[in-house]
C-alpha cells in the first residue's frame, strides 16, 4: 500500500461531509444545517496506520456533475480532471440515508467518471426516527462497491471507514450508465476534443464546456450539431436510466419498519415558523432578541475587560520610567487596544445567535420566508444567508453566496451584502449610541441602546435592498432564476462545536483586530506626538514662558492639556486632519474624526481605537476606559462653544460607518469572487457615495 | 392537475415537468415522474411553496410549481 492516499469526500449538500471530514482529521471547519455549507475545497491529513496517512479532501455538496452554481462547480473541476494534483484515488461518498435515492444519483455519476467509490450511509440515526434502515450487505452487492454506516455528527463508524481507506482490494471501480448507447463516433469526436478516454468523463465535461467552462466551446458544439445530440434530453435521459438502477437497489435493501409516514417534529414547527403572520413575526422578534442580547448580556463582561485594561496601563504607565516609551505603550498601544477588545463579548454574543440559527436549520426558512420579498430587488431566498451572516463579518457570507445558482442575483448579492452592519460597525456604534441616549434608558422592558442598535442593523438592510433595485437595472447577466432549495429538518446544535467555534472567532477577533490595532495605534501615536520641528518647539516654549509668568487663575494642569491638545494640532496627524477637513465639515466632521476616516480604512472597529489614542494623547489624560473616551468627546467644542457631538453630527457618523466601504479584506474576496476589478470599484465608489451624500443630508436635516 | 394547485393534506404523484432547464434541477433533485409529492408549507406572501418530494422537504416557486403536472391520489 502507498504511504499516502488522496481521498475526496463527495456528496448532496448537507449530507453530513464536513462533519466526517472533522472526525477524520481533527480539523474544525464549518459544519451547519443548511444546504450550502462548504463553498471551497478544504484539505486535511489523517493517520490510517502506523505507516499511511490519507490526504483528505472536503468539498462542497452538489447534486449532480453537471454544476449549477459555482460552488457545485469547484466540485465538479476537482473530479473531473486526472491531471489535477489533488485527484482523488478514492472517493468516499457520503449519503443521507433518510433520504438515499437521491443522494445515490450523484454516486453514480462520480464511479461513472472511473474512480473508485466507497459508500459511507451518514445520517442512519434520522433514517431510523422514520422507521427506516438499510441491509448494507444488500445495498452493497447491487451497488458493487463497499458500504458502511456512520454517524459523522457522534463519530462512530470512523475505525470502520479507515480499514475501508487501507484495504485496497476493496476500492472497485464500477459503471451504472450505460454509456455505448450515444453514437460511438460522436464519442470518438468528443474524447478527441476534450483529450479524455473515459467517454462517459468526456462527453460529460463537453457538456458542461458549453455552458460553463466556455473553452473549446465551438468545436463541441460543432461535434454535437454534426451528430444531431441534444445535450438536454441526454442529460434527463441520463438521470431517468440512473434512478431505474438506484430504485432497484434501493427497493432491494430498505426495511421500513411501521408503513405510514408519521408527521415528524420538523413539520410541527414548520406550521408555525413559516406560518404566515407568525413566521414573520417570530423572525423579527429573534431580531430583536438579538439586539437586546448584545447590550444587556455583555454588560458584566465588559465591564471586566474594562477593569483589565484599566489596571494594565496603570501599572505600565507605574512600572516603566517616563519617557517616550511609557507614552507609546500607555497613550498609543493599550488606549488602541483597550477600545476595541473590550467589544470582544458582544461581538462574540452575536456570532453565537447566527451559529446557533444555522446550526438549528433555521437560516433555510429565512430563505423560505424572505424569497418573496427579494425577489422584486433582483435576489432570491438563497441571497438572506450572505446578508445575515453579513451582521458578522462580509468576508465569508460573501462567498456562501456561491451557492446562488443565478448568476445575476449572485453579483447582486455580492455588491450590496457589505451594506448590512457587520461586527466591526458594533463598536462604532456603542460608542455613538452612547452618547446619543443614557446607558440605563429603557423602553417598558427593552433597553433603548438594543433598540437603536437594531434600527441601525435595520437601516443596513433597507440599504442594500434599496442598492439591490439599482444594481438590477444595470446588471446585465441572462439566466433562469429559481429558488429550488432543500430545507433540512430541524437539529439540535453541537454545542461542544459551538463552543470551539466560538472560541476561534473570538481569538481570531482579537489576534486579528489586536494586531491592526496595535499597528495603527503605533503609527498614529508617532504621527499625533511629532510634528514639523519648528511648529512643535514654539508651542513647547510658548507653553514655557506661560508656566514662567503663571498668573494664579490657570492652574499648571489645564495649561499641560491646552499645550497637549495644540502639539496634537500642530503635529502631523493634525496636519492631515486639518487638510481632509474642508471634504468632511459639511457632514459636521471635525479634523480628529478626519484622522479616524482615515485609520478606519485599515478596519472600521479601529476607530474607537483611534479616538481612544487621539483623545488620550491630546488630553492629558489620566484612565483610559470607554467612558471616559466617550466622556472626552462628549466635552469637545466646536469654535461656536457649542458640543462638538451634536445629534446631527454623532446620527451623520452613524450613517456614514453604516454606509461606507472602508473594508479592505471585503474589497479583495470580491475581486477574487467576481474575477475582475470591476466591481470592487464599483462597491467602494457606490459604497462611498451614498455614505456621504446620506451623512450630508442627516446632519442638515438635524442641524 | 398543476403542483401550484394542490392543497393540504393532499398526496399527489408527478405526471411531467415542463422546461428543459427546470425539468434537469428537478429531476436531479428526485423530484421526477412517479413520485410521490405533498404540500407542507406556504410562505408568508403565498409563495414560495414548500412541499415534501418522496423522503424529504424542499422550497420552490409557485410559477416553477405551475410547469410540474400531477395527479392526486
Ligand atoms: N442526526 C445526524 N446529523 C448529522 C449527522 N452527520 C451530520 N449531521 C448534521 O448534519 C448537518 C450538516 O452537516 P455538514 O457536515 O455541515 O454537511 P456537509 O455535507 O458538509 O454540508 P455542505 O457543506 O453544505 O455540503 C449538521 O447539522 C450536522 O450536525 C448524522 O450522522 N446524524
Ligand atoms: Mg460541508
Amino acid at each position: 500500500m502507498k504511504q499516502e492516499i488522496t481521498v475526496a469526500l463527495a456528496g448532496n449538500p448537507n449530507s453530513g461531509k464536513t462533519s466526517l471530514f472533522n472526525a477524520l482529521t481533527g480539523l474544525n471547519h464549518k459544519v451547519s444545517n443548511f444546504p450550502g455549507t462548504t463553498v471551497e475545497k478544504k484539505i486535511g491529513y489523517s493517520k490510517l496506520n502506523a505507516e499511511t496517512r490519507a490526504q483528505i479532501i472536503d468539498l462542497p455538496g452538489t447534486y449532480s456533475l453537471y454544476p449549477k452554481s459555482a460552488d457545485e462547480l469547484v466540485t465538479y473541476d476537482i473530479l473531473r480532471n486526472k491531471a489535477e494534483t489533488n485527484f482523488p484515488d478514492l472517493v468516499l461518498f457520503i449519503a443521507d440515508a433518510s433520504n438515499l435515492k437521491r443522494n445515490l444519483l450523484l454516486l453514480t455519476q462520480v464511479a461513472d467518471l472511473g474512480v473508485p467509490v466507497i459508500l459511507a450511509l451518514n445520517m442512519v440515526d434520522l433514517a431510523e426516527r422514520k422507521g427506516v434502515f438499510y441491509e448494507l450487505d444488500i445495498l452493497a452487492k447491487e451497488l458493487g462497491i463497499p458500504v458502511v454506516s456512520i454517524n459523522a455528527r457522534n463519530k462512530e463508524g470512523i475505525s470502520k471507514i479507515k480499514n475501508l481507506l487501507l484495504d485496497e482490494s476493496k476500492h472497485k471501480k464500477v459503471t451504472y450508465f450505460n454509456i455505448n448507447q450515444v453514437d460511438q463516433n460522436l464519442l470518438n469526436e468528443i474524447g478527441e476534443i476534450t483529450d479524455k478516454k473515459n467517454p462517459y468523463a468526456a462527453l460529460q465535461y463537453a457538456i458542461n464546456a458549453g455552458v460553463y467552462l466556455n473553452n473549446k466551446a465551438k468545436q463541441i458544439n460543432a461535434a454535437f450539431e454534426k451528430y444531431n445530440f441534444n445535450p438536454k434530453q441526454f442529460q434527463e435521459l441520463e438521470i431517468l436510466q440512473r434512478y431505474k438502477v438506484i430504485d432497484e437497489a434501493v427497493r432491494l435493501s430498505r426495511r421500513q419498519k411501521t408503513n405510514h409516514v408519521i408527521k415528524n417534529i420538523t413539520q410541527k414547527a414548520d406550521v408555525i415558523l413559516t406560518h404566515r403572520i407568525w413566521g414573520l413575526v417570530i423572525f423579527l422578534s429573534l431580531l430583536f432578541l438579538v439586539f437586546q442580547a448584545i447590550f444587556s448580556w455583555s454588560a458584566y463582561p465588559m465591564d471586566l475587560v474594562e477593569m483589565g485594561f484599566a489596571w494594565l496601563s496603570e501599572t505600565i504607565e507605574k512600572s516603566l520610567p517616563d519617557g517616550v516609551l511609557n507614552d507609546l505603550l500607555v497613550h498609543g498601544v493599550v488606549a488602541g487596544l483597550s477600545g476595541v477588545i473590550i467589544f470582544l463579548p458582544q461581538i462574540i454574543i452575536l456570532f453565537a445567535f447566527i451559529a446557533v440559527l444555522e446550526d438549528v436549520g433555521y437560516m433555510a426558512r429565512v430563505g423560505f420566508i424572505m424569497d418573496r420579498i427579494m425577489r422584486p430587488f433582483g435576489m432570491n431566498g438563497k441571497s438572506i444567508v450572505p446578508l445575515i451572516s453579513g451582521m458578522a463579518c462580509a468576508v465569508p457570507s460573501i462567498m456562501a453566496s456561491r451557492s446562488i445558482e443565478n448568476k445575476k442575483e449572485r453579483l447582486i448579492t455580492i455588491l450590496v451584502t457589505p451594506l448590512m452592519s457587520c461586527s466591526a460597525r458594533l463598536p462604532v456604534y456603542t460608542l455613538l449610541i452612547g452618547m446619543l441616549v443614557p446607558e440605563t434608558a429603557k423602553w417598558g422592558p427593552f433597553n433603548v441602546h438594543g433598540v437603536v442598535l437594531m434600527a441601525m442593523y435595520l437601516l443596513g438592510f433597507i440599504a442594500a435592498l434599496a442598492s439591490a433595485a439599482v444594481f438590477k437595472l444595470f446588471v446585465k447577466t441572462k439566466g433562469s432564476a429559481y429558488f429550488i432549495m432543500e430545507l433540512p429538518g430541524y437539529k439540535l446544535p453541537v454545542w461542544n462545536n459551538l463552543l470551539i467555534t466560538l472560541y476561534e472567532k473570538g481569538s481570531a477577533f482579537v489576534v486579528g483586530a489586536g494586531k491592526i490595532i496595535v499597528a495603527v495605534s503605533v503609527i498614529l501615536w508617532a504621527f499625533a506626538s511629532f510634528g514639523p520641528r519648528g511648529n512643535m518647539r514654539a508651542i513647547d516654549q510658548k507653553y514655557a514662558t506661560l508656566a514662567m509668568s503663571a498668573d494664579a487663575t490657570v492652574s499648571s494642569e489645564e495649561l499641560a492639556a491646552q499645550k497637549s491638545a495644540e502639539r496634537l494640532q500642530a503635529s502631523y496627524a493634525g496636519e492631515f486632519g486639518k487638510w481632509i477637513e474642508p471634504a468632511i465639515k459639511p457632514l459636521g466632521f471635525d479634523w480628529k474624526m478626519g484622522i479616524a476616516l482615515l485609520t478606519s480604512l485599515a478596519a472600521r472597529e479601529v476607530f474607537v481605537g483611534t479616538m481612544s489614542t487621539i483623545y488620550s494623547v491630546g488630553g492629558g489624560a489620566e484612565g483610559d476606559d470607554l467612558n471616559t473616551i466617550k466622556q472626552k468627546m462628549m466635552a469637545e467644542k466646536n469654535e461656536k462653544g457649542e458640543p462638538l457631538y451634536s445629534i446631527a453630527t454623532i446620527l451623520s457618523l452613524m450613517v456614514f460607518y453604516a454606509f461606507a466601504m472602508q473594508c479592505m479584506s471585503t474589497l479583495s474576496i470580491v475581486k477574487a469572487e467576481t474575477k475582475s476589478w470591476k466591481w470592487p470599484i464599483v462597491q467602494f465608489v457606490y459604497m462611498t457615495a451614498l455614505a456621504y451624500v446620506s451623512s450630508l443630508i442627516v446632519f442638515n436635516i438635524f442641524s | 392537475m398543476k403542483l401550484s394547485e394542490l392543497k393540504f393534506n393532499q398526496i399527489a404523484t408527478v405526471k411531467a415537468v415542463h422546461g428543459e432547464e427546470l425539468s434537469l434541477k428537478l429531476f436531479e433533485m428526485g423530484l421526477l415522474p412517479g413520485e410521490e409529492v405533498e404540500l407542507e408549507n406556504i410562505a408568508p406572501f403565498g409563495d414560495p411553496i414548500a412541499i415534501r418530494v418522496g423522503e424529504y422537504k424542499m422550497c420552490l416557486r409557485l410559477s416553477d410549481a405551475n410547469c410540474i403536472d400531477i395527479n392526486v391520489k
